[in-house]
């Protein structure tokens, strides 16, 4: 099955290009973004804050079952046009990433499709590849717990 | 079950990852990797059988046994690879893509 994301990452630059057709009117496609309780639903995270303003920020969190933070992420925003562009920073705290830049761009294709395009800039080549493999390494290191969980019940 | 022979639909399953894990510390029969789980030894095999077909694995034989051990360059291969953020970012936008076509507004 074709993945309908694309993502553009060139060799040696410090910058992605994600992007991806939506089967939805590009209004609720940013309604996706502007919404705390479904920005958290699709997002995987609790939504402490999200200002939808140019100044506004963001604040996002998410705990493990014992209520253990787990990641924490926030941003401000530099541009909102509603149904056209969102310009913000984002940032993982207690983590070695440093801020990024991220541009996302909403087009409106027909009345049912429409395009988002995240570009997003990273303050290194290295942050920007250490970034991309952090999905591979979380999926290791979760079959790796899950397989201690197993082992520990033999015993 | 159909064998697929693309890695990342490989590494995509948790029971797939374990194994490589499981391998990446020491070479074993398909035996006694099926023991460290709760699913059949058939079942194993099969997820043994794909991984190896992805070359994520590498075998050996030692007299009538045959080992199996994580293949350090494909996994760097793999690693190196942005399919697994992409397949992250896919999962989210179809998420996504599903609560919105579902939106009711609340007024």
């Amino acid at each position: 099955m074709e993945l309908k994301t694309k993502i553009s990452a060139k060799e040696g630059q410090q910058d992605l290009v994600i992007t991806r057709e939506f089967d939805l009117p590009v209004e609720l496609l940013f309604k996706a973004y502007t919404e705390p309780e479904i920005v958290a639903q699709w997002m995987s995270t609790k939504v402490l804050k999200l200002e939808n303003k140019k100044y506004g920020g963001y604040e996002f969190e998410t705990s493990d079952p014992h209520g253990n933070v787990v990641f924490k992420a926030n941003g401000v925003i530099h541009e909102y046009s509603p149904n056209v562009r969102i310009i913000r920073t984002f940032e993982m705290e207690n983590s070695p990433f440093a801020p990024q830049l991220e541009f996302l761009d909403f087009e409106s294709i027909s009345e049912e499709t429409s395009t988002l395009t995240m570009h997003v800039i990273y303050k290194s080549v290295d942050l920007r590849d250490q970034m991309l493999k952090l999905p591979f390494a979380q999926g290791i290191n979760m079959a790796h717990n899950r397989l201690q969980d197993a082992v520990s019940k033999l015993k | 079950m159909e064998i697929r022979r693309d890695v990342f639909q490989a590494i995509a399953d948790p029971t797939r990852r374990a194994i490589l894990s499981l391998v990446a510390i020491q070479a074993m029969t398909p035996g006694v990797i099926a023991e460290n789980f709760d699913s059949s030894r058939q079942t194993i095999s099969k997820h043994i059988q794909i991984l190896a077909e992805c070359e994520l694995l590498s075998q050996y034989q030692n007299g009538r046994e045959i080992y199996y051990l994580t293949n350090a360059k494909k996994m760097k291969e793999v690693a190196d690879f942005i399919e697994p953020f992409r397949q992250m970012w896919d999962d989210r936008f179809n998420k996504l893509e599903a609560l919105m076509k579902n939106y009711k507004p609340k007024k």
